[in-house]
C-alpha cells in the first residue's frame, strides 16, 4: 500500500512546528501504524534525515504510551484500540493520512509528535493510590467485594493513561481520565478509606493543570482504547459532591 | 464546602442547578402565555398582572435573575477556560462520535443571550414601568401587556426573529436538560434513559409552544 502523510514536525517545545510532507511505499496492510512510521523513520535515517519523533513502548495496547491524532481521531480510525495496535488495512490504498500530536495546555508538545503527559502523572500523585498497608495477599473472600462492584472497579481500572480523551475533548478536558482513577478505588473497600480526600485532592489538581472543563459531550467515551464510561463521570462527580459538602478539611 | 464551590464541578453543578430552575420557568411562563391563544385577553392579562405583583412570585422573581446571571457569568467563564484549555488546535478537524448539540451550547447561548436582553426591553421593563392600563370600567389598575405582545407579534419580522430563537433555545435544551443530571452525578440504568426522553420532550415542548403563539397570533384575524 502506498500512502502519503502529513506529519507534524516541531524541534523542540519552543520551536515553531509545521507539517511535512511524507511519501510511503510498498507498506504490508497487516503493518501497524507504528511499524509503519518506523518504515519511514529507517527512509529518513537513510537521507540524513532526522526521524520523526513519537512515544511507544509495549506495542501491545498495555501501556498508555502511543499516542497520535490521526485523521482527526486520537488513536485514528477504529475503535477500542491504541495506535499501536491500528493496522495500515484500516486505511485505503493511496490514502493522505495527517497526523498531529495531542492538543492541549496540559500536553506541552516535546518533540514532533511526542507530547510531556506528566500533568496526568501530577493527578494520581495528588491522591490516586492508597497510602495505607494492606498487607499480604488476604485469604479469599476475607473482604467482601460484591460482585457488581468488582467487575465496575476492574472495568474502570483499565484506564492506561493514554490522554486520548484529553486529546479529543473539546474542552481538554482529563474528567474521564480521573473519572477512571477515582472510579476503580473508590468501588472497592482498601480505597474507600480514603476516598473523600482523593477526590477532593485530585480534582483540585485537574483544576489547577489547566484542563478544560467537562461539557458532558461524549467525546472521551468513544475515543477511549479501553471503553471507559460516562457513567464513570457521573459517579466521580457523585464522590465529589458529597465529599465537598462533608469534608471539613479544605484541599 | 469551599472544595465544592470553588471547582470546576463545583461551578457546573451550580449551573445546572440555575439552568434546571430556569427551565421550570420556561414552562411557567409558557403557561401564562397560552392564556393568549386559549382563553382571552383579559384573563392573560390578569395573570401577567398577578406575576408582575404577586410578593411570593417578587421572591422567586430575584432568584430567578440569580439563576440567570450565575448561569451566565458560569457558562462564559467555563467556555472561557475550556477555549484556554487547548492554545494550539487541530488541523484535521475532530472527526469523534458525539453529541451534536452539545458542541454547539455557547453558540446557541449568545443567541439566548441577545434575545433575553430585546425580550426584557420590549415585555418585562414595559410591564414594570407601564402607564398605560386596561380601560378602568373593564379593569381598574390592570395592566395591558396583551395589547403590547399582540402588537409586537403583529409585525413579521419580530415573529421570525422570535421563531429562530425559540428554535436555537431548543437546541440549547436538547443536551442541557440530561447532561444537568450527569453534572449532579446521576446516572442510572432504567433512570437515564428516560431523563433523556423527558429532556427531549421538554425541548419540543418550548419550540413548539411558543412558536404555535408566536404563529397564531400573526396569522389569525381575531387579534
Ligand atoms: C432560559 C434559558 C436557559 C436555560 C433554560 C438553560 C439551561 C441550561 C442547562 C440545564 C444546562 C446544562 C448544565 C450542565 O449540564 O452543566 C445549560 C448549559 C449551558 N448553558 Fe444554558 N440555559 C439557558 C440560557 C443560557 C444563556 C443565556 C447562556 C449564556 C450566555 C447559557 C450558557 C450555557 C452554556 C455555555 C452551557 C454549556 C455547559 C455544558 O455544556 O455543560 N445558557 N443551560
Ligand atoms: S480514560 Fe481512556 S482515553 Fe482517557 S487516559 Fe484512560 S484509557 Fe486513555
Ligand atoms: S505502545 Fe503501549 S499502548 Fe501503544
Amino acid at each position: 500500500m502506498d500512502f502519503t502523510l502529513k506529519i507534524w514536525r516541531q524541534e523542540n517545545a519552543k520551536a515553531k512546528g509545521r507539517f511535512e510532507t511524507y511519501k510511503i511505499s510498498n507498506i504490508s496492510s497487516d503493518c501497524s501504524f507504528l511499524e509503519m512510521l518506523d518504515q519511514l523513520n529507517e527512509t529518513l535515517v537513510d537521507k540524513i534525515e532526522i526521524p520523526i519523533c513519537f512515544d511507544h513502548d509495549c506495542r501491545e495496547g498495555i501501556c498508555g504510551m502511543c499516542s497520535l491524532y490521526i485523521n482527526g481521531r486520537p488513536h485514528g480510525p477504529d475503535d477500542d484500540i491504541t495506535t499501536c495496535q491500528l493496522h495500515m488495512r484500516k486505511f485505503k490504498d493511496g490514502d493522505t493520512i495527517t497526523i498531529e500530536p495531542w492538543r492541549a495546555k496540559a500536553f506541552p508538545v516535546i518533540k514532533d509528535l511526542m507530547v510531556d503527559r506528566n500533568a496526568l502523572d501530577k493527578i494520581i500523585q495528588a491522591g490516586g493510590y492508597v497510602s495505607i498497608s494492606t498487607g499480604g495477599v488476604p485469604d479469599a473472600n476475607s473482604i467482601p467485594v460484591s460482585k457488581k462492584n468488582s467487575d465496575l472497579a476492574m472495568d474502570a481500572a483499565q484506564c492506561i493513561g493514554c490522554g486520548a480523551c484529553v486529546a479529543t475533548c473539546k474542552n481538554a478536558s482529563a474528567m474521564l481520565f480521573v473519572a477512571a482513577k477515582v472510579s476503580h478505588l473508590a468501588l472497592l473497600p482498601q480505597g474507600k478509606v480514603e476516598a473523600k480526600e482523593r477526590v477532593l485532592r485530585m480534582v483540585r489538581k485537574m483544576d489547577e493543570l489547566g484542563f478544560g472543563n467537562c461539557t458532558n459531550t461524549g467525546a472521551c467515551e468513544a475515543e477511549c482504547p479501553k471503553s471507559i464510561t460516562l457513567t464513570n463521570i457521573a459517579r466521580l462527580n457523585r464522590e465529589f459532591i458529597f465529599a465537598g459538602i462533608l469534608s471539613e478539611d479544605k484541599y | 464546602m469551599a472544595n465544592l464551590l470553588t471547582s470546576s464541578i463545583g461551578k457546573k453543578i451550580t449551573m445546572s442547578l440555575a439552568g434546571l430552575f430556569l427551565a421550570v420557568f420556561l414552562l411557567v411562563h409558557l403557561g401564562i402565555n397560552m392564556l393568549l391563544i386559549v382563553s382571552d385577553t383579559y384573563t392573560f392579562n390578569v395573570a401577567a398582572n398577578f406575576m408582575a405583583s404577586n410578593k411570593l412570585i417578587k421572591v422567586v422573581e430575584i432568584v430567578l435573575f440569580l439563576g440567570i446571571f450565575l448561569h451566565i457569568i458560569y457558562g462564559i467563564w467555563l467556555q472561557i477556560q475550556n477555549w484556554m484549555s487547548r492554545p494550539v488546535g487541530y488541523a484535521k478537524s475532530n472527526n469523534s462520535q458525539t453529541s451534536f448539540f452539545s458542541k454547539y451550547m455557547i453558540h446557541t447561548a449568545v443567541v439566548i443571550l441577545i434575545f433575553l436582553v430585546i425580550h426584557l426591553v420590549d415585555f418585562f421593563f414595559k410591564s414594570k414601568f407601564m402607564k398605560d392600563s386596561m380601560p378602568p370600567e373593564v379593569a381598574p389598575g390592570i395592566e395591558d401587556m396583551a395589547t403590547i405582545v399582540i402588537a409586537k407579534f403583529k409585525q413579521l419580522p419580530f415573529v421570525i426573529i422570535y421563531l429562530v430563537c425559540f428554535l436555537l433555545l431548543g437546541f440549547h435544551l436538547f443536551h442541557a436538560f440530561q447532561s444537568a443530571f450527569q453534572t449532579f452525578g446521576f446516572s442510572h440504568k432504567k433512570y437515564t434513559p428516560c431523563i433523556k426522553t423527558v429532556g427531549v420532550i421538554y425541548a419540543l415542548i418550548i419550540i413548539f409552544g411558543y412558536s404555535l403563539i408566536a404563529l397564531v397570533i400573526y396569522l389569525s384575524p381575531n387579534y
